[in-house]
């Protein structure tokens, strides 16, 4: 008996350790699939061309894969639904903790969740037939299938994330500062401007690197929005291709084992470094926020 | 000010205060004379804590707060005659946590002045070297004004956050429970700046320990489930109370 306690005992604890584990091996062997089918792409164009190359003409002979106006593209749609996204993120986020009722509280964080929970795919379906007309006629553009528009979308689906992480990190800032404040004659507006943004930055900036990843990994939205013309941007008001976009569009039909199909995988470990980068450094900023 | 010798600094007159539905203090009216300590003594949930921050205004912030009846500083209504803000800086407030803000010393200190929009440099340093002598902290830091103010000691911290309050020259300073976490020497030391303190400022202290009260007390009130039982010369109440519940409190059987 006691020794089928000890085996069972045994077998639960290399099942956790198995389950533990199962998610960095999933990592690193999407990681190895993605380098080893992406590298082959340099056997065709070297890396400079690659990264740098103004044309993305993957099916001419021979394919020119010029990968700069995509990373442009992602860029500049990101760039946009920052600067959208993030200003009110954070306000929304010092209303909610700091400013509103408790009733208008409850209803608003559930607003936030419910706007996090909106498929993405559905937010691209009003993109197209309310946003896309709405900035063809308004601006007076020959299409409405713009940057702009994948920036707004973008910056619908990094709200939620910025709002929510933000408001945390705010609710976080020890009641006693901000009773301190006041009680050394600050108004309400001081106190948050002076006292509790102080306490809350690194929750803050890290919110909006997790906004920033979110973004830059979204898909289908800015695919249905954007336009999707691999032309190196000069405005927000003409169209644009992103990374992502470009994968979804173009995977099903490029000839697996081609220069095209390669490329495609190595545009994913260019958006994989990306990603990985902005969460490091979102994690950096929550670990400094935790630590002090 | 002058016609207003013999006058009372605050009056309270049928205070009230209901937190939702949790009634916090109950009809509760009594003066608070210039230069004395107010001792406010009382078990826990005795309402001693609301009154005092009813004082200064900072359960504003509270939801679902009520008050009724009224409290004057020098004759205005704090609710209805005076700007929070400048309540605050007339009425300042000691907690029973030190929370010096994650800066310099100096910093602490001439935050309330220079959020009232004081710059000048030397003025800035006339009001730190005073309000830190006054705290009886001066000795102790002159030298480090620009370290860290987190990094004192607890006792240090507490007379800091005195000093800061002293900054901005209040009439009329609140605490709440300042010697709680605090051993017996600085204890000694928060007690002694009180009692000097008192040559140019109205005190009033919240306290659990009936000790502390004893030694520094103008006048003591006592306080119970959110009513004022008494409110007398601090001898009398450790003497000859007229309320057997104040005498029960005291020495100790309840509370």
């Amino acid at each position: 008996m006691a020794r089928f306690r000890k085996v069972k005992e045994f077998v639960i604890e290399k099942l956790i350790f198995a389950s533990g584990i199962a998610s960095i091996i999933f990592v690193a062997l999407i990681f190895i699939f993605l380098l080893r089918e992406g590298v082959s792409v340099f056997k065709t164009t070297s890396i400079g061309d690659f990264l740098g190359g103004r044309f993305w003409y993957p099916i001419s002979d021979p394919p020119k894969l010029g990968i700069l106006p995509l990373i442009l593209g992602s860029l500049l749609v990101t760039a946009g639904a920052i600067v959208l996204a993030v200003p009110l993120g954070i306000g929304a986020a010092f209303y909610i903790a700091d400013v509103a009722p408790v009733k208008i509280r409850h209803l608003l964080k559930s607003c936030v969740e419910v706007l996090a929970a909106i498929p993405s795919v559905v937010l691209g379906f009003l993109g197209i037939t309310l946003l896309v007309p709405f900035l063809k006629h308004t601006l007076g553009l020959p299409t409405g299938l713009t940057a702009l528009a994948g920036s707004i979308m973008l910056a619908f689906m990094a709200l939620p994330t910025i709002i929510s992480i933000s408001e945390d990190a705010i609710n976080a800032v020890p009641r006693e500062y901000k009773e301190g404040a006041l009680a050394l004659g600050a108004t309400h507006w001081q106190t948050l401007t002076r006292v509790i943004i102080h306490g809350a930055m690194p929750g803050i900036i890290a919110a909006s690197m997790l906004g920033i990843g979110r973004v830059i990994g979204e898909t289908m939205a800015v695919m249905m929005v954007t336009g999707n013309a691999a032309v190196i941007p000069t405005s927000l008001l003409q169209p644009v291709r992103t990374l992502t976009a470009t994968i979804a569009a173009e995977m099903g039909e490029a000839a697996k084992g081609s220069p095209h199909y390669f490329a495609l995988f190595a545009v994913g470990l260019v958006l994989f470094l990306i990603s990985f980068l902005i969460n490091l450094t979102a994690d950096l900023f929550l670990n400094r926020g935790k630590k002090r | 000010m002058n016609s207003r010798i013999g006058k009372a600094k605050i009056e309270v007159k049928n205070l009230t205060i209901h937190f939702g539905k949790v009634q916090a203090i109950h009809d509760v009216s009594l003066d608070i004379q210039p230069n004395e300590i107010l001792s406010i003594i009382g078990p826990a949930n005795s309402g001693k804590t609301s009154f005092l921050r009813s004082l200064n205004r900072l359960n504003d912030f509270e939801p679902r707060l009520r008050i009724n009846g009224s409290i004057k500083l020098d004759g205005l209504d704090i609710r209805n005659d005076i700007e929070a803000e400048d309540l605050r800086k007339r009425v300042g407030m000691i907690f029973a946590l030190p929370i010096p803000l994650p800066r310099s010393i100096y910093d602490n200190i001439t935050y309330g002045p220079r959020l009232a929009g004081l710059r000048d440099k030397t003025t800035l340093d006339r009001i730190v070297e005073e309000s830190l002598k006054a705290a009886y902290l001066w000795d102790e830091v002159k030298d480090r004004l620009r370290s860290s103010a987190q990094k004192l000691s607890g006792g240090q911290q507490q007379r800091l956050c005195i000093a800061r309050t002293l900054a901005l020259r209040p009439e009329v300073i609140l605490f709440d429970e300042p010697c709680s976490g605090l051993d017996p020497i600085s204890t000694a030391k928060v007690e002694e700046s009180m009692l000097e303190l008192r040559k140019s400022q109205t005190i009033v202290l919240v306290t659990n320990n009936t000790k502390q009260a004893a030694r520094v007390g103008t006048r003591t009130a006592f306080f119970l489930m959110g009513e004022l039982v008494e409110i007398d010369a601090t001898e009398k109440i450790f003497t000859a109370p007229r309320d057997p519940r104040t005498n029960d409190y005291i020495v100790g059987r309840f509370g």
